[in-house]
């Protein structure tokens, strides 16, 4: 790995790698919570669907009535075996839950089921291209757990209303280590887990439901000096907030210090009205959790044998598979990574290529006139009027020359648009078909040129204007049916 | 080991309980009453033994047992919050939470 | 008692397999049965046994055994009465584990031992008085009102209604002892089933732990509680515990795999051969003399039937009080904090925000032994305190049950007293729990260990029953209930009833 990419040992030399703030050097670390997508929650089987009617879907074991106990999801394991499997991580053959103990309306027992000293992912790494740099972050751990619930404060005066429904959804908590340099590494960080996840099928990545929330923990320093003091930046949940709060998160800290005030360790809420964060009510005693192995949940054990079947059932990662289409289809990376970004995207391409488009080309229309129409509309690939086999129809009408770049993307208007599958019907039906009869053509290019003496002694003066002009007349004359590529030719010929 | 009154104070407030003088005073006795049969335990050479936690893990492998991922509960929220001490529209109410 | 002979007015002296056999027999019908043992509860309101009645649900359970045994479909327990700690939360009766922070609260399932016993046909006549969540051993620190009582009043030993009958299942002692009912519930976490069926002369039987489902509990000390009958004989015992163990594999993770068992199957086995292990830390200077001499005497009659006695070790069983309290008290200050005025159970009418409003509740709702306990338990898990004490105290632990499989290659039981003295008297160890806490020496290293164990009556102490504990290996619950039934048919200590009932 180049120095300049390798963040780690960057900065254990002190140097920083990533762009200076008012010349000081931000490090950046992530914890994300990543909702599972089971069915039933980590240890009750109540179900964990998204907007039921308050306390619907939390049942005596996630109310903790007395006497209930917890009982393990063998999906949510599954699901953590998955994530460790897709990040290179260590999954430990023996893990441990842990209590973790407070008091808060939205922690039924009074203390949340997590993992302490060992726990089922150990280590791993996340990489992505930040622009044209290819960045490695490391994790430290992912552990399971389970998620609080809610509470809900319009509607009642002085008082706030609990909702247990989420209480005992699964998580992976992810962590890694502070190896992020800049706002931009980290939310391409969290927009590359963001896409592991969701291609993995552990979670739905849904970020306004609350699947896919992260913290960020956040300090400055003058590049060659130990560690500044962190604040934690909690619960963000969109890459737009990411960056937002980071940013002014930075600024704030920064300011701080050049006013000659320390930080002070705190965890900040971002305020999406204002822009800014601001630090919480400190919660006395939040440091004294009483971690202590849960007596209630024997050791987890996972089998080689079990991790084995697992990976053998997993998908190829996007990454794998976007080093695999540079290297069959000669595309750049950064256009190979586009592709990845989800499954159905990479299938829509792999399906246009195997109707016979040119990769390149499949490529191009992809990242560039759908993604831009996708975007536009707010939806998914699997919601696009146009599938993957006429666009590889339509790609094969422009190679073979039956129609225009221009005119093929009046087709592809009308396809998107519902005016049915059928390419050819359309370019009949819209009249798009190139004039590729050159007797016809000449035919035109003669009459432009007797018409038209003056352009042709400004060209033959030297002016290469002029040459646009006839070839303009040409294609206006053709009702833009006439391939430009001939227009071009026939006319250099008869002009000599 | 013994425990000053300033330990009770900060163990009271972290089991969210509400002592009174006279009752942290006896607590601080009788706690340290009991840390007394304590010390003889903590001098105990445990070098090299792990701990046990489920008790029959002392002659066999006990190891958590998983189960399928299948939703078997179904909303019972009314039998739920029959001894709730304040409901209104399926919400447990308590006084305001603040961040 | 032969068929036709059933005295409908001495029901109360059935023990449970007469009873089965009575009321499969149609010899008296289920209702019958329920209303003989309501009217026999509700004649004797000064022993403090019972927390909660209601005739209502008892009779409509009844009504329903009468139905299935007239139809065939009824379970081996059809139609008999017992009573449940109130440590198991039932959807027919209230559930209050002894604590003001549970008054009132109506639980939405049974605990899987009470299912169990209800599909094997049993009635349930109410609940039972226990310790504030089964922490105590003498059933004094009771948060709740008895039944016939305004306020929660300390469990009367019906052999000396001046003396405490033990803790923390005292109610459900005191019930079977005074024959209000034929068999109770119980839980033992250090010696809650042991040591109250010790001082109240009956029969008691705490399993190997994960045998029989948690599931239903209210939780103290997740790792050392279990579920086990009272009873007066250990062939009542037997039939109750096959229905109570077995597997729950989708509600309680700590409970084993193993397959539920017939423990009445080897009752009658010969004890010829049998080595009877008796630690010498287990009679020593301690032990009241009364005690010794019954224990000893038990030993004797053992050998008569054919046992050899062994000497053996268990030279930690000292360090298990302390052992036992810290983890205890660490599991259970864990377990506890659920009690916090949200969801069920006691809220403070008056406080100024949600803080104060935990700490008003909880100060409100739980004793003094609770609190205490919950402090000790906060402590010895908090930041810098629990490597000192809740991490060694789990090593000590794993020593322990190490002594224990030490001990079992010379011997096949371990018996010994179940306390070192007979009830004392109400009010007796005053405000100093660590008296009650030195009382439980001889129980709280089987509970660690999480070996089954059981107490049969095996004299008295002037007027005062005396118990002998029996200690198994793990799974060893069919030969316990065979040494002590054995001993049951040469003796008829078990069969003694306190004046007046």
């Amino acid at each position: 790995m180049s120095e300049s990419v390798n963040t780690f040992e960057a900065q254990q030399q002190g140097r920083p790698t990533g762009p200076l703030v008012q010349g000081y050097e931000v490090i950046i670390g992530f914890e994300t919570h990543a909702q599972l997508s089971t069915a039933s929650k980590i240890f009750s089987r109540a179900s964990t669907a998204f907007g039921a009617e308050p306390n619907t879907q939390a049942c005596a074991v996630d109310l903790a009535l007395p006497g209930t106990l917890p009982v393990m999801n063998k999906g949510a394991v599954e699901r953590a075996i998955k994530l460790g499997l897709a990040l290179g991580s260590t999954i430990a053959p023996r893990s441990v839950f842990a209590r973790k103990n407070y008091f808060y309306p939205d922690l039924p027992k009074g203390y949340q089921i997590s993992q302490y000293e060992i726990p089922v992912v150990q280590g791993g790494t996340v990489s992505f291209y930040l622009g044209e740099e290819f960045k490695t972050v490391r994790l430290v751990r992912a552990h399971l757990e389970e998620d609080a619930g809610k509470s809900l404060h319009e509607n009642f005066v002085g008082q706030s209303g609990i909702d247990l429904n989420r209480a005992g959804t699964p998580l992976l908590e992810i962590v890694t280590e502070p190896d992020m340099r800049s706002t931009a590494e980290a939310v391409a960080y969290a927009k590359e887990l963001h896409k592991i996840v969701t291609w993995i099928g552990i979670c739905d990545g849904n970020m306004q439901e609350g699947s896919f929330r992260c913290d960020a923990n956040v300090s400055v320093r003058r590049p060659g000096q130990p560690l500044g003091t962190r604040r934690e930046i909690k619960n963000l949940n969109s890459f737009r907030f990411m960056q937002q709060a980071i940013d002014y998160e930075i600024r704030w800290q920064i300011e701080q210090l050049e006013d000659g005030h320390a930080i002070e360790q705190a965890t900040v809420l971002f305020d999406p009205d204002t822009g800014e964060t601001r630090a919480m009510r400190t919660k006395e005693d939040a440091a004294d959790y009483r971690y202590f192995p849960d007596p209630d949940l024997p050791p987890l054990a996972i089998s080689a044998d079990w991790i084995e079947r697992v990976r053998g059932a997993m998908p190829e990662l996007p990454r794998a598979m976007a080093e695999r289409y540079q290297q069959a289809h000669g595309l750049s990376a950064y256009d190979a990574t586009q592709l990845t970004q989800s499954v159905a995207l990479a299938r829509y391409f792999d399906e246009a290529v195997a109707a016979g488009a040119a990769p390149k080309l499949a490529s191009n229309w992809i990242t560039g006139e759908i993604a831009r129409r996708l975007n536009a509309q707010e939806i998914g690939i699997e919601a696009a009027p146009v599938g993957a086999a006429p666009l590889a129809r339509l790609i094969a009408r422009i190679a073979d020359g039956t129609v225009s770049n221009n005119a093929a993307r009046q087709v592809f208007d009308a396809l998107w648009n519902g005016e049915g599958q059928d390419v050819d019907a359309v370019i009949e039906a819209k009249g798009l078909k190139q004039m590729n009869d050159t007797g016809a053509l000449e035919k035109i290019v003669d009459e432009v040129l007797a018409k038209n003496q003056k352009n042709i002694d400004e060209y033959r003066a030297g002016k290469d204007k002029a040459f646009n002009a006839l070839v303009g007349q040409v294609m206006k004359a053709s009702a833009g049916k006439a391939n430009p590529a001939q227009v071009n030719a026939l006319l250099k010929s008869r002009l000599g | 080991m013994s425990l000053s009154s300033s330990d009770i104070e900060r163990i009271a407030s972290l089991a969210r309980l509400d002592l009174s003088a006279g009752e942290s005073e006896r607590m601080l006795t009788q706690i340290n009453g009991f840390f007394g049969l304590v010390e003889r335990m903590r001098a105990v050479d445990t070098a090299g033994i792990e701990p046990l936690a489920h008790p029959v893990a002392a002659v066999q492998d006990v190891t958590l047992r998983l189960a399928e991922d299948r939703v078997t509960e179904p909303d019972n929220r009314e039998a739920n919050q029959k001894s709730a001490p304040a409901v209104e529209a399926g919400l447990f109410l308590v006084p305001k939470v603040i961040e | 008692m032969t068929s036709g002979d059933i005295q409908k007015t001495q029901l109360h002296q059935l023990g449970v397999a007469q009873l089965a056999k009575a009321l499969a027999g149609r010899q008296v019908s289920a209702v019958e049965a329920a209303q003989h043992f309501l009217a026999r509860v509700k004649s004797h309101p000064e022993l403090g046994a019972f927390v909660a009645l209601d005739e209502e649900a008892t009779l409509a359970q009844a009504r329903a055994a009468d139905a299935q045994i007239a139809a065939g479909t009824a379970g081996a327990l059809a139609g008999v009465p017992i009573a449940h700690k109130d440590i198991f939360v039932t959807t027919d009766f209230p559930t209050t584990a002894g604590s003001r922070i549970l008054a009132g609260y109506q639980s939405p399932f049974d605990a899987t031992v009470v299912r169990k016993l209800a599909e094997a046909g049993v009635v349930t006549l109410g609940k039972l008085s226990c310790d504030e969540f089964a922490m105590g051993s003498a059933n004094e620190n009771v948060a709740v009102p008895a039944v016939g009582h305004d306020q929660a009043v300390p469990v009367r030993n019906p052999w000396d209604a001046e003396r405490i009958p033990g803790g923390s299942s005292g109610g459900s002692a005191a019930a079977v002892a005074a024959r209000l009912a034929p068999a109770a519930t119980g839980t033992d976490t250090g010696g809650s089933i042991r040591q109250p069926a010790s001082f109240c002369g009956i029969t008691g039987i705490k399993p190997t732990y994960g045998r029989a489902s948690r599931y239903g509990m209210v939780a103290f000390a997740s790792s050392l509680d279990q579920a086990g009958p009272m009873a007066r004989s250990a062939e009542d015992c037997a039939l109750l515990l096959s229905a109570m163990c077995g597997p729950d594999p989708d509600r309680d993770s700590t409970s084993l795999d193993r397959p539920a068992e017939d423990y009445s199957r080897a009752l009658n086995d010969s004890l010829d051969g049998l080595r009877i292990g008796v630690p010498k830390e287990f009679l020593g200077d301690g032990v009241a003399p009364g005690v010794r001499a019954a224990v000893e005497s038990a030993l004797a009659e053992y050998e008569k039937l054919g046992a050899r006695r062994v000497v053996v070790s268990l030279p930690r069983t000292e360090l298990s009080i302390p052992v036992y309290y810290i983890l205890a008290a660490a599991e259970a200050s864990s377990n506890l904090s659920r009690f916090d005025g949200v969801k069920f159970g006691h809220r403070a009418r008056q406080y100024t925000d949600l803080a104060d409003m935990y700490r008003k509740t909880r100060e409100e709702g739980f004793g003094d032994e609770v609190k205490r306990r919950i402090m000790i338990g906060t402590y010895v898990l908090s930041h810098g305190y629990y490597d000192a004490y809740y991490l060694q105290a789990q090593k000590v632990r794993r020593m322990i049950a190490d002594d224990f499989q030490d001990a079992f290659k010379d011997c096949d039981l371990i018996a010994g007293p179940a306390a070192p003295t007979v009830a004392w008297k109400i009010g007796e160890h005053g405000d100093d729990p660590v008296a009650d806490y030195l009382a439980d020496i001889f129980t709280l290293p089987g509970s660690l260990a999480g070996l089954p164990g059981m107490s049969l009556p095996a004299g008295f102490d002037g007027n005062m029953p005396v118990g002998l504990q029996l200690i198994g290996n793990y799974f060893g619950e069919a030969k316990l209930l065979n040494a002590a039934h054995r001993f049951q048919q040469a003796t008829d200590w078990h069969t003694r009833t306190p004046e007046g009932f």
